[in-house]
């Protein structure tokens, strides 16, 4: 059925409304089916669900995507009591059903427990992991399954858009972006209000708007969690930015590894222009748009704004020089909008509850909320949105809930794999796009890796760099080159053969290759190696003078002892080294040849009791 | 943008005048003003590879380090070819390429005269190419028989036939001729001329009135094909030619 007018949407959201109304206080279940929940087997629970309900239930059932709590996954929250149920496996739904749904009662062992307190916590909202977030963009998440646009049109969904197209002009919709305070949300941080506004003044009758979601930062998966949950918020906020600017076709640039993502907005598209939301003549307002997917190249650099442009005409992802704007000249050589996922589902919100509310949130030059996926070692591993000028220290402690086995917390890597490594020290700063590029790492699209103190940091600049060699798109001597050299430095440092004189080696290395690099992957592909120089410059001291891994990880540096007085002579470790490095006869301590270990450490896992020692 | 628009702006305290948008670089080279690069050449577009046409530009009071070749010129603007950041940037792309082609005798100069006697890098094994991408361009933008591309990314980018099958090379040498450190070599013996570095052999045509073989076979009906040329355009070589047509 396609819409004429914003009555009718209207008319058609009633409707919805009043339905569910009708049934408010019945048992629903709601089922997490994003990515995260899936790898922990959440398709097979879904079965078990259908199995168990039968074709003829009635009792509602939904299938949702991410709801950010993956580390507890797969989830399911039974309504209207919001009671959460983690890890959930399908040998547990038919118990699920019979006690839960069917007379009220909760399951202790499936609920989340406080880890400090050991406490079952009943409902969602309680839970340490939400309770300090604020999900403005990602909480509609748990209300929608994604394939249905009801969902969204109960939860307020197209009401920013009737407000765009008929109560306010272009001029007034990018005003009221720029007052907002809305910065990119896909790296760069600039504002988006300020980006429209030249692109609509551009000259040309062909203009383009671009979502980007070639989300390609190992562990950060908020465009992706956003664009499979919740896709008509992002289409939402395209079509409000189009109209804004004066485009007519517009891009939705996927990596071709996000299936579900690629499917969930093919449907979203699809259902919004039977709708009459998209295609011609949107809602009768006069103004056209269509969008079209493009799957991506497979390439990290692909995510670099004119890069993904040359992608979509068909050429080799890579970035060219932007003297001239893309918002002048981009896609095709036309004036070309492009924004991320984050930034333009952010745009309803924004068009909805007006500028100055949405700038009452957040720090002095970032406004609004952002989210980030925390990984690494973190008890609560997961998708948040939180106030921009949060504290690291408030989330990696409360939301995140800590370092898991009591260990000490090290650093937090923002930014994805070219931000910088932040200290456990300065975890009291505000994050937003500001405070973390003073702190000599950046926003990024807000990946954050938190590090514990058996993490060394050399080896983790390592890594990064070598991720970033590989991903450099090659075309900078600087860039291609420079990456490359500073990872053989690293490397050799890691091994043992580190000097004098390294460490300045690799800030020059990284000086050219910030300074001389073309696109911001160059620009920034130094921070992981600058950023642990900066904080950490005593563990590279370790490595290169006393050829020492302080966090015991550089396996070239560690040597294996065995302590004589621990040891009982039992031989195990004798009969499994691979190497026989080790000697020794009954009742005698045995003993590592240190030239023939070749540092496996299976002697100090077959060890009995604890006798080899590492250092 | 009108193109006939000039501008005037400032390189190294000297006053210049250029066609607004043009690129900076050739605009230097033509008032004598001497900026070292590699990746760039009049007869194809620019690119920005090799980074060592780096100068620093003044714009509204903001100062920046970018590359001259792809930067298009503006009133105004205030260049300064030699700073000291753009000596030190260069110095070490110098070292980073030198890396890559330490038998090329033009690298070896330019690193030179910047200062640098020798990498510090393990030198790579990549035959003395530094990805200018000016064979390519050459060969896709002059020559339009896109025989060559650059191939992967990061450090194992190259520039190679596409899928290693050098079937679209017409073996004109165009490549040959653009090489700034000489990595293509051509070889010809007999009637056969060989680009070595696409393993390349292709037949040449023999001259009706010499009888010396002059151009690959196989191109010479390229061209004819492309140009609608007769078919005998090219019975004759180059110097018969001139000598018959007096």
């Amino acid at each position: 059925m396609r819409l004429k007018s914003p009555d009718e949407l209207e008319q058609v959201r009633t409707q919805i409304l009043a339905e569910r109304k009708a049934r408010e206080g019945e048992k629903r279940i709601i089922l997490c089916t994003g990515t995260g929940c899936r790898g922990a087997g959440a398709l097979e629970v879904l079965e078990a669900f259908e199995k168990v309900l039968g074709p003829k239930s009635v009792i509602e059932f939904k299938s949702t995507c991410c709801h950010g709590f993956c580390e507890r996954g797969p989830i399911t929250i039974i309504e209207p009591l919001g009671i959460f149920y983690q890890r959930v496996t399908p040998e547990r739904v038919p118990q699920i059903i019979a006690e839960t749904v069917k007379k009220g009662q909760v399951i202790e062992d499936l609920l989340y427990q406080d880890p400090e307190t050991g406490q079952a916590i009943p409902a969602e909202k309680d839970i340490p992991f939400y309770k300090k977030q604020q999900r403005l963009v990602f909480g509609h998440n748990r209300y929608i399954d994604p394939t249905r646009i009801e969902d969204y049109l109960a939860v307020g969904g197209y009401k920013a858009l009737i407000k765009a197209l008929f109560h306010m002009s272009p001029d007034e919709i990018i005003e009221e972006v720029k007052r907002s305070g809305l910065r990119g949300r896909g790296g760069g941080g600039f504002p988006a209000g300020r980006k429209w506004e030249s692109c609509r003044r551009a000259h040309g009758d062909i203009k383009y708007v671009i979502c980007n979601c070639d989300e390609g930062d190992p562990g950060a998966y908020m465009d992706r969690s956003l664009m499979e949950g919740n896709p008509h918020s992002v289409l939402e906020g395209m079509i409000i930015g189009a109209y804004a600017i004066g485009a007519r076709e517009g891009y939705v640039y996927v990596r071709n590894e996000y299936p579900l993502a690629v499917e969930n907005v093919g449907i979203a598209i699809e259902q919004a222009q039977k709708m009459g939301l998209l295609g011609k003549n949107i809602l009768g307002s006069g103004f056209d748009l269509t969008l079209v997917i493009n799957k991506g190249g497979g390439a990290f650099v692909a995510g670099e704004s004119s890069a993904l442009m040359a992608s979509i005409e068909g050429y080799v992802a890579e970035p060219r020089a932007k003297h001239i704007h893309m918002v002048e000249s981009g896609l095709w050589e036309r004036p070309t909008n492009l924004n991320n996922v984050e930034t333009w589902a952010n745009v309803p919100v924004i068009i909805e509850k007006g500028a100055a509310w949405y700038s009452s949130i957040g720090t002095q030059g970032s406004k609004g909320t952002k989210i980030f996926s925390l990984v690494g070692k973190i008890n609560n591993t997961g998708l948040i949105e939180v106030p921009m000028g949060m504290t690291l220290r408030e989330i990696v402690y409360d939301i995140g809930g800590g370092i898991p086995g009591g260990k000490r917390c090290k650093a937090v890597q923002t930014g994805g794999p070219s931000g910088g490594c932040i200290p456990e020290s300065l975890f009291d700063l505000p994050v937003d796009f500001d405070e973390l590029t003073k702190a000599g790492s950046m926003m990024g699209s807000g990946g954050m890796i938190v590090m514990d103190e058996s993490t060394c940091m050399v080896d983790i600049a390592k890594y990064f760099t070598h991720f970033l060699k590989d991903e450099s798109c090659g075309k900078c001597t600087s860039c291609r080159d420079g990456t490359l050299r500073m990872y053989e430095v690293l490397d050799a440092i890691t091994k043992g053969k580190g000097k004098e004189g390294d460490i300045e080696f690799l800030q020059e290395l990284g000086w050219v290759t910030s300074e001389a690099s073309l696109c911001a992957l160059g620009g920034s592909a130094p921070n992981p190696v600058l950023s642990t120089i900066r904080y950490f410059r005593d563990e590279y001291e370790a490595h290169i003078r006393a050829k020492r891994c302080p966090a015991g990880v550089c396996t070239a540096l560690l040597t294996y002892t065995i302590d004589p007085e621990a040891c009982i002579a039992c031989g195990k470790c004798k009969k499994e080294c691979p190497t026989e490095a080790i000697t020794g006869e009954k009742k005698v301590p045995h003993e590592i040849d240190q030239a023939k270990c070749i540092k496996c450490g299976t002697c100090r896992e077959v060890c009995p009791v604890d006798a080899v020692k590492v250092a | 943008m009108s193109e006939k628009e000039l501008v005037r702006f400032h390189i190294d305290g000297l006053e210049v005048e250029a066609a607004k948008g043009q690129m900076l670089l050739p605009v230097a080279l033509e008032y004598g003003v001497e900026i070292p690069h590699l990746c760039y050449h009049e007869a194809v577009s620019s690119y920005g590879a090799c980074r060592l046409c780096l100068v620093e530009v003044t714009k509204g009071g903001r100062t920046r380090m970018t590359t001259s070749c792809n930067y298009p010129v503006e009133a105004g603007i205030e260049v300064a070819v030699s700073t000291e950041n753009v000596q030190r940037a260069r110095r070490m792309i110098l070292e980073l390429l030198l890396a890559r082609a330490p038998h090329s005798e033009k690298i070896r100069t330019m690193a030179q005269e910047a200062g640098v006697e020798e990498a510090r890098f393990r030198v790579l094994d990549v035959d003395d190419c530094i990805l200018c991408g000016l064979c390519e361009r050459v060969c896709r933008e002059v020559v339009k028989a896109n025989a060559i591309t650059f191939v992967n990314r990061g450090d194992r980018r190259e520039v190679a036939p596409p899928f290693g099958d050098p079937l679209a090379c017409i073996a004109c040498g165009a490549c040959v001729y653009v090489c700034p450190t000489d990595c293509i070599k051509m070889e010809e013996r007999g009637d056969e001329r060989t680009i070595v570095r696409w393993k390349r052999t292709l037949k040449m045509q023999p001259c009706q009135s010499c009888g010396k073989p002059f151009a690959p076979l196989f191109q010479l009906n390229w061209i004819i094909d492309r140009a609608h040329l007769p078919k005998d355009f090219y019975a004759l070589c180059p110097v018969c030619r001139k000598t018959k047509k007096g």
